[in-house]
Parts: structure tokens; C-alpha cells; sequence
């Protein structure tokens, strides 16, 4: 009996050893975790970026028959890829819902997301997430049948279903603007958009409400696109732009100024084809961003050709917009998401 | 001796602790290094969404606290509406399975074959989208029976308004009370003096003519109103007022029972057909009637057969509610652990208390049908 006790109680000091022994291991991570980025690390190290992407929205993310992703979301990624990594293809997609997305940022199932998200305080402040930047200047929108009479927001009537996503801000603009104009309605929220499009299309709901470019997109996917049309009326600011991990400045550094270095691209004329024979180009400003002149990759700990990379691999944002969202019928007219010098609102810090 | 006994438990003890204390230690650093706040303050915080259906009054200005308790009575409202539905429909079934007709048996053999291998979140989708899509828009949509319509925005039907319902609810308990002493008379009659009066037949007639009663000395009365087409658009209509229920509850309900009510049937047959025939030979030869032998000999041990495997699918039909967030029906998991979840960003506080909820309610219906079989169990004398 005693030698049972024995065992039992030797088994009982191994198992508080093992315990404590990987609480101290869990403190010490903690203090590591203040150098160097963690996350460059890891990237470098598993050989691809990991970023979240949405479950299929034309134009800003969307996988083909053959699983290859395409839109100005994933650009972003193929970025960060293109700058970290040297190669644009090396990106590891995660197709995540509304209600995923944050959560699969902050538990590191991601590294960047960029996935139509848009930037608000609570967000910012509030879920240990940090914004980078705006790839994306949108609003909301509705989405009503063309045979409806329905020609503007002012047509709404007490009573009025309206379909949407789960978890988005849609859901609180929403409220605010029928309780703005005092309009009973009954709001239909699926957690998936594809189960939203569903709904309306086969008449559920009056109207689809989201972002105009996500209106734009589902638009495509309904069963007969020409009966509908989005209301000319924008009820809230949406801007969307990618998404990082709060606490490493040197990662969220990179992200932002990939973002950054394809709009500045745009702004002097630099595109995928012409960025070799921009290096020796007479404006320093053009040269800095081809890596020709000065050490701006060196402030990330990268080369100096991380942005000439991204240029030649991804292109620059008007090519990225022009491939993705113009092309493809969504948006043909880039409204505020034209650069500052032809009448839009993308103005970007200067790669300097 | 007892140190030998006690040990083994102290152990499992402290090694459960253990496990617990490394998990959340870890979950804690984890999440301090991560930058994010772990707190149920938000509770108390306005959550500043709507939700399409609810049985208490809410609004966006009202506290996460109360769209928890919103989506939780939604919860509440599809499982105890399944599981009334799949009990009807499972007892129909699993006696129509042993039925003597050939045709009755068969068709029903079919239909537990049918629906209990489908998975049931496929169910869902087809009663939702497949059905909905059917279904008649509201101004085209045909009146059934003069009141009721059925179209892609709900089931509408004429709603009661009632005046002095008080008195009426006073009438229809007190006639329940009465059934009651009526039922312990005439089990006293029959133990005592061995005489059988027609429990049942009384027992209907008190539970109608009492509450009829109020309606002609209590100055209860009672109205309707029927739904009305309201013009939204040139072609978007709804109706107004009356009662109407979402599309979203009633494919819910409708797959939620179709879906369990095959296990139950299951449950039912197996509880039949675990009486010997000895037993319903026996009663026949005492002179008992088909109906007597049912009641008495058959469905009192069937049922203690039938309780426990059905219990388990009473819990599975709750769990399987949290399915609707598939379809915008506004459960517990749509609303609180969708949106509510989202909009905070709290995910462990979140659901943690979502799973504690439905763990609560899983047991709370199994201390219920626990409670139930003890009460029907066979007393050894």
C-alpha cells in the first residue's frame, strides 16, 4: 500500500514540476516578445504570409475554380509577400466571415487582414487590433429591385425588411438611419453573404443593404442582375483598409507603408512595366522608391529593393484597381478612390 | 484503509485543477501580451443593434444583457415549440411503424429511413431557401381559409384581443385544479371499490365549459385582427397587423422536428416492442379491451424504455437550435455570439457564457425528464 502512495505522490511532484516550469516558460515569452518583430520572424521563417481574406467578394477577394485569389485585398497580401519574402505568390489565403476575422488576428491564426474590413475607434482602440491605412474609401449603400418604385432612400416605408450581414458595422448604421428618419423595419442578418444574396434574390427581404462596392459585387452573383439596382444615397463612411496584430510596431510598419508605396507608385507614374528603367530616373523621389537611391527598406530591417518588388510583382494601386474592381464591370469609376491630384481623396505620406 | 480510498480522489482533484489553472494561465498571458481587456462590463453597455424577432420588448438602446436574454428566449421559444412537434409527430410514427397495414407501416418506415439520414443543417437550408423561394410573395399570395397566408415574409394569421383576459386565465386554472381532484377521485374509486368513471370525457368537459362560462357571466370577450396588406413600393407589400411569424422560426421549427422526430419514432417502436406479447396476452385474458390493454399494461412500462433515449433527443433538438444562425433566425448564437460577439470583440467572455447557457438548459431538461421517469418508473412493492 505504501509503496502505492509512493508513486502517487512522486507522480503528483512531477506533474507541479512539469506546471510550473511552463508557467515560468509562458512569463519569459512574454518579456521576449518587446525586440525584434516576432512576426517578420515567423514569416520568414514558415516561408509565407498569412493572411485573411473574405469568403469570396469579387473585386476585393475571390478565389476562382483552380483556388487562385484575386482583388485589391489580396494585393495587399501578394504586398507584404513581395516586400517580406521576395515573391508575391507566397501568401497563405484564410477565407474568414465577419464574425471570424478579428478573432483569428488577434489568437495569430493570421498575420495581416485584409479583408474588407472597415476602420472605426471601437475597433482600433478597443480589440488589440491595429489599422494600417485605407485601401478602400466606401460607404453604404441599398441594393432594391429595379420594378420595385423604390428611386431613393426617401421612398422607404414603415415595415420595410432589410438583409444583411451579421457583425458588420452595416448592422449599426442601419439602426441609426432608419431611427434617424423614424422608419419602423425588420432587419434579416445572415452570418454568411452568400446566404444574404440568397435571401433577397429570392425576395425575402426589400432591400440588401452593405457597402455600395460590396452591393456592387454581390450584384453579379444574383440570379438576374439587370432587375436590381443600388440607390444613388451613401448613409455612412466606410473606410477599408488592412488589419494588424496590436504590439508589433515593425510588422504594422511594413504593412502600412506596402499599402503606401503602391498608391505613391501610382502618383509618379510608376507601374510593373516601366519600375526597371525608373531606377534611373532624373526625380530622386522616383528613384527612392525604386530602391535606386537612399536605405528606406533598411528602417524595417529589409533590402533596399522591397519596394521596387512590390511594383513589379503586384503593380501599383491604379493597375491593382484597374485589374480587380474597373475590368471586371463592378466599379468602373474610382469616385473618391482616385489619387489627390485628379480629384480623389488617396493621399499618402511620402516614401521618404 | 480510508487513506487509500480518499487519496485516488484527492489526486484527480488536484490534477483537474491543475489542467484548469495552465489553461487560463495561459489564456491570461496569452491575451495581456495579445493587448486585449477580459471583462463582462460590456453587459451593461448599449448594444446599439436591432434583432428581427422578439418575445420582450428591445431596441438598440438597450443592454447587451437584454439582446442575451432576447436571443436566449428565441432559443427557448424553437426548442420547446420542436420539441412538442417532434413528440406528436415522433409517437404518430413510431406507432404507425408497428401498424398492422401494410401501406401505414411502409410509408413511415420510409420516412424515419429518409430523414433521420440526412444531415440536418442540409434540412434547414431546404426548408429555408428551396420552400421560401416557393412560396408566394404577399400581394400575390391566396388567403387559406378565408384568414391566414402563407408567403416568402411569413405566416400571417389573425391575432386575438382580448378583453378581461385575467378572469379567463383565473377560469382555465382553476378548471385544471379541478381536473386534478377529479383524477385523485377516481383513482381512489378505482383502488377502493374497483369502479371506472370516464376521466377523461370529464376531464374535457371541465377544461371547456368553466372558461366558456367567463364569457357569458364574467364579461370576458374576445375579438380578432385579421393581417392587412399594406402597399410599401409599387411591388413590395407586407402584411399588417395581426400575428406574424418569420419564415426563419417556422423552417427552423418545421426541419428542427421533422429532423428528431424520426428518432423518436425510433424511441417509441423500441419502447413497444420491448413488452413481451406474453404481457398483452395475459391482459387480454383478464378481459382488458385493446384500448384498456394499451393504457395500462403496454404504454406504462413502454414508457420507461421510451424516456431516457428520448430525453437525449430532446437535448439534441436544443443543441441543434444553435443551427439557426444559418437562416437569420435570432437564437442565442446569432445574436450573442454573433453579433453581440463582434461588435465587442469579447470572444471568451462571449462564449463561455453561451456555452455555459446551453449547458445549463441541457441539463435543466434532463433533471425534467429525469425527474419524469423516476416519477413513471415501476415502483417495486
Amino acid at each position: 500500500m505504501f509503496k502505492n502512495i509512493k508513486k502517487i505522490l512522486s507522480l503528483l511532484a512531477v506533474a507541479s514540476l512539469v506546471f510550473v516550469y511552463s508557467c515560468d516558460q509562458m512569463a519569459g515569452k512574454k518579456n521576449q516578445k518587446k525586440g525584434a518583430s516576432k512576426t517578420v520572424d515567423a514569416t520568414k521563417k514558415s516561408g509565407f504570409v498569412k493572411c485573411g481574406v473574405s469568403q469570396g467578394l469579387p473585386g476585393f477577394s475571390n478565389a476562382d475554380a483552380s483556388g487562385n485569389w484575386t482583388g485589391v485585398d489580396v494585393d495587399i497580401c501578394r504586398a507584404v509577400a513581395a516586400a517580406v519574402l521576395g515573391d508575391a505568390d507566397k501568401v497563405k489565403y484564410t477565407p474568414l466571415s465577419a464574425k471570424e476575422r478579428f478573432t483569428a488576428l488577434t489568437s495569430g491564426e493570421i498575420d495581416v487582414l485584409s479583408r474588407n474590413t472597415t476602420w472605426t475607434l471601437s475597433r482600433d482602440a478597443d480589440i488589440g487590433l491595429t489599422f494600417v491605412g485605407v485601401n478602400f474609401y466606401d460607404g453604404q449603400g441599398f441594393m432594391v429591385r429595379k420594378n420595385s418604385g423604390i428611386n431613393s432612400v426617401d421612398d422607404f416605408q414603415n415595415g420595410i425588411s432589410a438583409c444583411t450581414n451579421i457583425g458588420t458595422t452595416t448592422e449599426l448604421n442601419m439602426r441609426d438611419f432608419f431611427n434617424s428618419r423614424n422608419i419602423s423595419y425588420e432587419p434579416v442578418a445572415f452570418e454568411k453573404a452568400d446566404e444574404v444574396v440568397a435571401a433577397y434574390d429570392a425576395g425575402r427581404c426589400d432591400t440588401y443593404t452593405t457597402d455600395k462596392s460590396g452591393l456592387a459585387a454581390q450584384r453579379t452573383k444574383m440570379s438576374n442582375p439587370d432587375e436590381h439596382m443600388v440607390l444613388p444615397e451613401t448613409i455612412s463612411k466606410e473606410p477599408l483598409g488592412p488589419v494588424v496584430r496590436q504590439g508589433d510596431s515593425v510588422w504594422e510598419d511594413i504593412v502600412r507603408w506596402s499599402l503606401n508605396v503602391m498608391i505613391e507608385a501610382e502618383e509618379y507614374g510608376v507601374d510593373s512595366q516601366n519600375a526597371d528603367m525608373m531606377k534611373s530616373s532624373d526625380n530622386p523621389a522616383i528613384k527612392r522608391l525604386v530602391g535606386a537611391e537612399g536605405e528606406l527598406g533598411a528602417a524595417f530591417g529589409l533590402d533596399n529593393e522591397w519596394s521596387l518588388r512590390i511594383i513589379k510583382q503586384v503593380g501599383n494601386y491604379g493597375e491593382s484597381y484597374k485589374r480587380n474592381i474597373a475590368d471586371t464591370g463592378i466599379l468602373p469609376d474610382r469616385g473618391p478612390n482616385e489619387l489627390w491630384t485628379k480629384g480623389g481623396i488617396l493621399y499618402v505620406p511620402p516614401a521618404r | 484503509m480510508k487513506l487509500k480510498k480518499i487519496l485516488p480522489q484527492v489526486i484527480t482533484l488536484l490534477v483537474v485543477i491543475l489542467i484548469f489553472s495552465f489553461f487560463s494561465l495561459n489564456a491570461q498571458i496569452n491575451m495581456a501580451t495579445r493587448g486585449i481587456d477580459f471583462g463582462y462590463g460590456f453587459l451593461t453597455q448599449e448594444s446599439s443593434f436591432d434583432v428581427q424577432f422578439s418575445l420582450i420588448e428591445y431596441s438598440g438602446s438597450d443592454s447587451y444583457a437584454r439582446a442575451y436574454l432576447v436571443g436566449l428566449l428565441n432559443t427557448l421559444l424553437v426548442s420547446i415549440l420542436g420539441i412538442i412537434f417532434c413528440t406528436i409527430l415522433g409517437v404518430i410514427v413510431g406507432i404507425a411503424r408497428l401498424s398492422p397495414n401494410y401501406l401505414i407501416r411502409t410509408t413511415a418506415a420510409w420516412y424515419v429511413e429518409f430523414f433521420r439520414n440526412i444531415p440536418l443543417l442540409l434540412q434547414i437550408f431546404f426548408w429555408y431557401y428551396a420552400a421560401l423561394r416557393a412560396l408566394p410573395l404577399p400581394q400575390e399570395a391566396e388567403p387559406m381559409l378565408g384568414t391566414f397566408y402563407l408567403t416568402i415574409k411569413g405566416f400571417y394569421t389573425p391575432s386575438l384581443v382580448w378583453i378581461n383576459l385575467d378572469i379567463f386565465i383565473y377560469s382555465t386554472i382553476a378548471a385544471i385544479v379541478g381536473i386534478v381532484f377529479v383524477r385523485l377521485y377516481a383513482k381512489k374509486l378505482r383502488e377502493n371499490q374497483g369502479k371506472h368513471i370516464p376521466v377523461l370525457n370529464i376531464s374535457i368537459t371541465i377544461l371547456f365549459i368553466l372558461p366558456l362560462l367567463t364569457f357569458f357571466i364574467g364579461g370576458v370577450n374576445v375579438t380578432y385582427e385579421l393581417p392587412i396588406l399594406k402597399q410599401l413600393a409599387k411591388t413590395s407589400f407586407i402584411f399588417e397587423g395581426g400575428l406574424s411569424i418569420p419564415p426563419e422560426l417556422l423552417s427552423l421549427v418545421i426541419a428542427l422536428s421533422l429532423y428528431t422526430a424520426t428518432f423518436i419514432a425510433e424511441c417509441v417502436r423500441a419502447g413497444i416492442e420491448g413488452i413481451s406479447k406474453g404481457q398483452r396476452e395475459a391482459a387480454a385474458s383478464i378481459g382488458l379491451n385493446r384500448k384498456q390493454i394499451l393504457n395500462l399494461i403496454i404504454m406504462p412500462q413502454a414508457l420507461r424504455i421510451i424516456i431516457p433515449p428520448a430525453t437525449n433527443q430532446y437535448l439534441n433538438l436544443t443543441k441543434n437550435s444553435s443551427l439557426a444562425a444559418a437562416i437569420a433566425y435570432p437564437d442565442l448564437v446569432l445574436v450573442f455570439a454573433g453579433t453581440a460577439l463582434m461588435q465587442t470583440g469579447k470572444a471568451i467572455e462571449i462564449v463561455s457564457i453561451t456555452m455555459l447557457t446551453y449547458l445549463t438548459l441541457s441539463l435543466l431538461i434532463s433533471l425534467l425528464m429525469n425527474w419524469y421517469n423516476a416519477r413513471i418508473a415501476i415502483v417495486e412493492k
